[in-house]
């Protein structure tokens, strides 16, 4: 029989303390039966033979000393299963669509393990998104944990749906699947994306995980790794390539703050705790290849910089953990750009391995490398512009100017869906370095200008 | 003894009913994870532990081992991979599968396989510690010597011969001390030396900027700053893979799961350019990802200096890299914060400086007790949030270190590869080993490569005023000046680490491209004074041509083309 201890000494924040108990395992589950009836559960925070503490997920709203609380024995678990495929559930698992529960095939513990790392199959299976600046510039793999960071007001949700639905991986049909966990995002961002999904059918492929602005901001901190479990169970114990969109991390992390504010914790930057790289690493961390296994899980969070810094300590962190990033830009975005993304500050880690021949083509690299250079340089050729005007650059100077208007008008600018194939996005590369002089382009082999130049071409 | 946990949060796990010393190794709970004690106080004591805490609850038994955290040194070494404890990461999958659970023990080195020893002492010789007793090939091209332990010293009274496991006894001392291929070492204290020198002779790393710029002496000790994005990783992996050293330890301290596997996949693969070899028969490699505990973490670092000394002690050149020490010193804050110590800078304990020199000290040529005289170089990598040099890692760091090279985000955006800004960086070792470059490279590598730093010191002060005027109002001879500044950045400084030929550049090829470009400059400054209009100069279709010189894999013919096309070009411009 599990006791229930009526020893509660101090309730503070989210934090209540008992005293009095029989030994608690670190970490375990915590259910809190209050007077009104109603359970809350909770998270056994720190444990000593003398006092417990636990951190309450749904707050402590209505809990007093009367509580009673009964820890389970184990470790925050979820029960997983093929069905949970379709439905619905709450940041902390249950369902919330009207649906039964989930039968599990098993149950498993939330935090994960991590993987170890001489396990691990280096990423390099080209997943295209159909856009071309993640395509073409950017390129993301199956396997790889690649953010948006965006700012408050951009389209990030759109950019996040469009890959949702366009992305594949060329020439393969192999079962894949999204989990969607919202943090702390609102009612209506929610709406939005869950119409997208049941519009476009991808709603039998996906599993949603919903922890919505007004929810507790202690459950934020589970719904993420409920989300990551379920992936990982789908991917590798059902074979299935699954997408994890987790949104939105800032929400999180602010979440995160505030339990260690109430922990009494000796805050590090702005605030945060001194273990968010760590923590988030646990998130982010949790995507990958395992050798000789099928699936895979390939994460897409999304991000806003508070004030468009991406000094901040959170995209800081995220972007020493994840492999790239996806810089969404106010200024793209002001112009009337979509998909507004700076290649520049944007970087894919993994692009390396999942390009060229084999995979997407030859010319691949070189052709990215010398659009990225040619719009850097006319970025920075605009900032001279407006001091000196444009006829005082010189000839080789002028082009480059109108290279990088080229480059955010006809590569970056697409249709909300447009899907276009790397081949499209290659094209479309070729068709605006072809009004560069031949001789500025140093960064690509001259066998890629003979084999791809439209000048060539055409001869 | 046994003691009992008293109170767990998170890796943190204070315990009582023992009497440990300061970082002894203890097992808590009924699963013996492994943890060290970090602080005593009264009856009780503080533990860091290596492993996940979750269920682990107060009352549980705790043991200790009464040996301090150590690394078990012998043959078998190489092509290991490990964690942040020496655990085989290899062994571990074998043992729990593809994820790593926690409670598993595993031997640092393999106790079932036969190494072949062969005795290079006889019965009656007297040994003292760090002597060579005997060899054992421990791969094709690295030659294991097995050392008498620092502290021993006596008369061989037995010497063996032939197959065993690294835990037999294959010497035996007058006074009874027997001695195996194995011996332990804990990792927080450095292997005792004869001598330490003043290093003199360069790491020749393949990588134009850093040899040709900013050299790093053998024994000397580097770090590498830089924002996320901006080629890190790269520029390490290359040091790793082209360092003219004999023995190479890789640490991925706290980075990403799959850039780890990236290095694990790619390192087998990769061949040693002097022997034709793998070259992972001259690594080891530490992985402790950055969702891998914490305090697993702060000891990798230990765990691969310990290691590196161990064949600096054999007469060696090591290169060590950790990447990163900010993820360490991130570990050693944690676990400082979990212990409610009092906060330095930006929450980092006050130690933080103190141990990042004690481990970098741990660098060094030196004479080893046996008079052998090895290296460790030690290149450390920092990554300073938001790319604020500023910050208390990246100043502590720069205290200590020697060489400073410095990457730029805004470069790698540019794809200018490796993104290392030859303004910021620096080196302190350029004139302790130009001897040696005079010697070794070309007795004018020296002024040449002073005359390309002064050129790009140049161009960086002429920039601001194109950036104002634009470059067509600047004097022809400064125009020139750009021109051969960004032949320098373009054809030398930039190298391309995934071309296969120009991933890694030798020397002499260094000096020839150096060469080359000065050349063009002197025969352009004498057209520029004869008279030849700038537009004429510029045009020169070989200067365009040597651009894509150093992909070529006949390189020396193609530049020979090259030059000899520049000379009939200058010399159609007419003027000389």
């Amino acid at each position: 029989m599990t006791k229930e201890y009526k020893t509660i000494t101090e309730i503070a924040g989210p934090l209540i303390f008992l005293e009095k108990t029989e030994p608690v395992g670190y970490g375990e589950l915590v259910h809190i039966n209050l007077p009104d009836g109603t359970t809350k559960r909770g998270q056994v925070l720190d444990t000593s033979a003398d006092v417990v503490a636990v951190q309450v997920f749904e707050g402590t709203g209505g809990l007093n000393e009367e509580s009673g609380v009964v820890f389970s024995g184990e470790t925050i678990k979820l029960p997983v299963s093929k069905d949970m495929l379709g439905r619905i559930l709450s940041g902390a698992g249950e369902p919330l669509d009207g649906g039964p529960r989930i039968v599990p095939e098993d149950r498993v513990d939330v935090n994960g393990a991590s993987m170890n790392p001489y396990s691990r199959m280096p990423p390099e299976d080209f997943i295209q998104t159909g856009i071309s600046t993640i395509d073409g510039t950017n390129t993301l793999v199956r396997g790889q944990k690649l953010p948006i960071f965006s700012g408050s007001g951009l389209p990030h949700n759109e950019i996040a749906l469009q890959i949702a639905r366009q992305a594949k991986v060329p020439g393969s049909d192999e079962p894949f699947a999204v989990v969607f966990a919202a943090m702390g995002i609102t009612n209506e961002e929610a709406q939005y994306f869950m119409e997208d999904f049941e519009k476009t059918g991808a709603l039998e492929r996906a599993v949603v995980f919903l922890n919505l602005a007004d929810d507790p901001a202690v459950e934020r901190i589970i719904t993420p790794r409920m989300a990551l479990t379920a992936a990982e169970y789908l991917a590798y114990e059902h074979d299935m390539h699954v997408l994890v969109i987790l949104t939105d991390i800032t929400n999180y992390c602010e979440a995160l703050r505030q339990m260690g504010a109430a922990r009494e914790e000796v805050p590090g930057r702005r605030g945060y705790p001194g273990y968010m790289y760590t923590d988030l690493a646990s998130l982010y961390e949790r995507a990958g290849v395992i050798k000789g296994l099928k699936g895979s899980v390939t994460q897409f969070s999304i991000l806003t910089m508070p004030g468009d810094d991406i000094t901040h300590p959170i995209p800081d962190l995220s972007g020493y953990i994840t492999e790239g990033q996806i810089v969404v830009s106010r200024e793209l975005h002001m112009k009337g750009i979509y998909p507004p993304i700076n290649v520049l500050p944007s970087l894919s880690r993994l692009m390396n391995s999942g390009i060229g021949e084999g995979k997407t083509r030859d010319d691949h690299k070189a052709v990215s490398d010398q659009m990225y250079a040619g719009y850097a340089e006319g970025r920075d050729l605009r900032g001279l512009v407006a001091i000196v005007g444009k006829e005082a650059l010189s000839e080789r100077d002028q082009k480059i100017l109108e290279f990088a208007d080229l480059f955010e008008d006809r590569f970056v600018r697409q249709g909300r869906d447009e899907d276009r194939s790397i081949e499209d996005t290659l094209q479309v590369g070729w068709d605006i370095l072809s009004e560069l002089p031949v001789a500025l382009l140093t960064r690509i082999d001259n066998k890629y200008i003979e084999k791809y130049h439209p000048a060539h071409k055409s001869n | 003894m046994k003691g009992e946990i008293y109170r767990v949060a998170g890796p943190v796990v204070t315990i009582m009913g023992i009497k440990p010393k300061m970082y002894d190794v203890v097992h808590v709970g009924h699963e013996g994870l492994m943890g060290e004690v970090i602080r005593i106080e009264g009856d009780k004591a503080t533990v860091q532990v290596y492993e996940d805490t979750s269920g682990i609850k107060p009352g549980e038994p705790v043991v200790n081992t009464g040996m301090s955290l150590s690394v078990e040194l012998g043959p078998g070494l190489l092509e290991s991979i490990y964690d942040g404890i020496q655990r085989p990461l290899k062994v571990l999958q074998e043992k729990m599968g593809d994820f790593i659970n926690r409670g598993v023990t595993a031997n640092g080195l393999d106790r079932e396989k036969l190494w072949e020893f062969k005795p290079t002492v006889s019965s009656g010789d007297s040994v003292t510690g760090g002597q060579t007793i005997g060899v054992v090939q421990e791969t094709m091209n690295v030659e294991h010597k097995i050392m008498v332990p620092p502290t021993v010293s006596g008369t061989v009274e037995e010497i063996k011969s032939g197959k065993f496991k690294v835990d037999e006894t294959i010497c035996v001392l007058a006074d009874g001390t027997e001695i195996s291929m194995m011996q332990k070492w804990p990792v927080r204290m450095p292997r005792p030396v004869e001598k330490k020198f003043i290093p003199k002779r360069p790491l020749i790393t393949g990588q134009r900027i850093l040899d040709g710029l900013f050299p790093v002496a053998k024994g000397g000790t580097a770090a590498i700053p830089g924002p996320f994005g901006s080629g890190k990783t790269v520029t390490q992996q290359q040091l790793a893979k082209w360092s003219d050293t004999d023995i190479v330890v890789y640490i991925g301290c706290g980075e990403r799961g799959n850039e780890m596997a990236d290095v694990l996949n790619e390192f087998p693969e990769l061949q040693d350019p002097k022997t034709g070899r793998p070259l992972m028969e001259r690594t080891v490699l530490i992985a402790n990802t950055s969702n891998m505990p914490v305090a697993a973490r702060e000891a990798s670092v230990y765990t691969g200096i310990t290691i590196a000394e161990y064949y600096r002690d054999m007469g060696y050149d090591v290169s060590l890299m950790a990447d990163s020490s900010s993820r360490w010193a991130e570990a050693m804050r944690e676990i400082s914060s979990r212990l409610e110590e009092m906060p330095g800078e930006e929450g980092y304990p006050a130690y933080l400086s103190a141990r990042l020199s004690e481990f970098y000290e741990r660098a060094g040529a030196v004479k080893s007790l046996a008079a052998e005289e090895g290296s460790i170089t030690v290149i450390g990598a920092v990554s300073p949030p938001g790319g604020d040099f500023s910050e208390p890692v990246t100043q502590n760091t720069l205290r200590i270190v020697k060489v400073f090279w410095a990457l730029d985000a805004k470069l790698a955006q540019r794809r200018h590869f490796p993104s290392i800004d030859w303004l910021t960086s620096y080196s302190l070792y350029t004139q302790g080993l130009s001897d040696w470059f005079s010697e070794n490279v070309a007795p004018d590598w020296v002024p040449l490569r002073d005359n390309a730093m002064d050129l790009l010191q140049q161009e960086s002060e002429l920039q601001e005023i194109v950036q104002l005027v634009g470059s067509d109002a600047l004097p022809e001879d400064q125009q020139l000046v750009l021109e051969i500044c960004r032949m320098l950045r373009e054809y030398f400084l930039q190298q391309n680490a995934f071309h296969p030929v120009d991933t890694y550049c030798p020397f002499d090829k260094q000096y020839k491209l150096l060469k080359a470009i000065s050349k063009y400059s002197d025969m352009a400054q004498a057209a520029l004074e004869s008279g030849i209009p700038m537009k004429d100069i510029l045009s020169v279709e070989s200067k365009d041509e040597l651009a894509k010189v150093k992909y070529e894999e006949e390189f020396d013919s193609a530049l020979n083309v090259v030059m000899e096309k520049m000379d009939k070009e200058f010399a159609a411009l007419g003027g000389n």
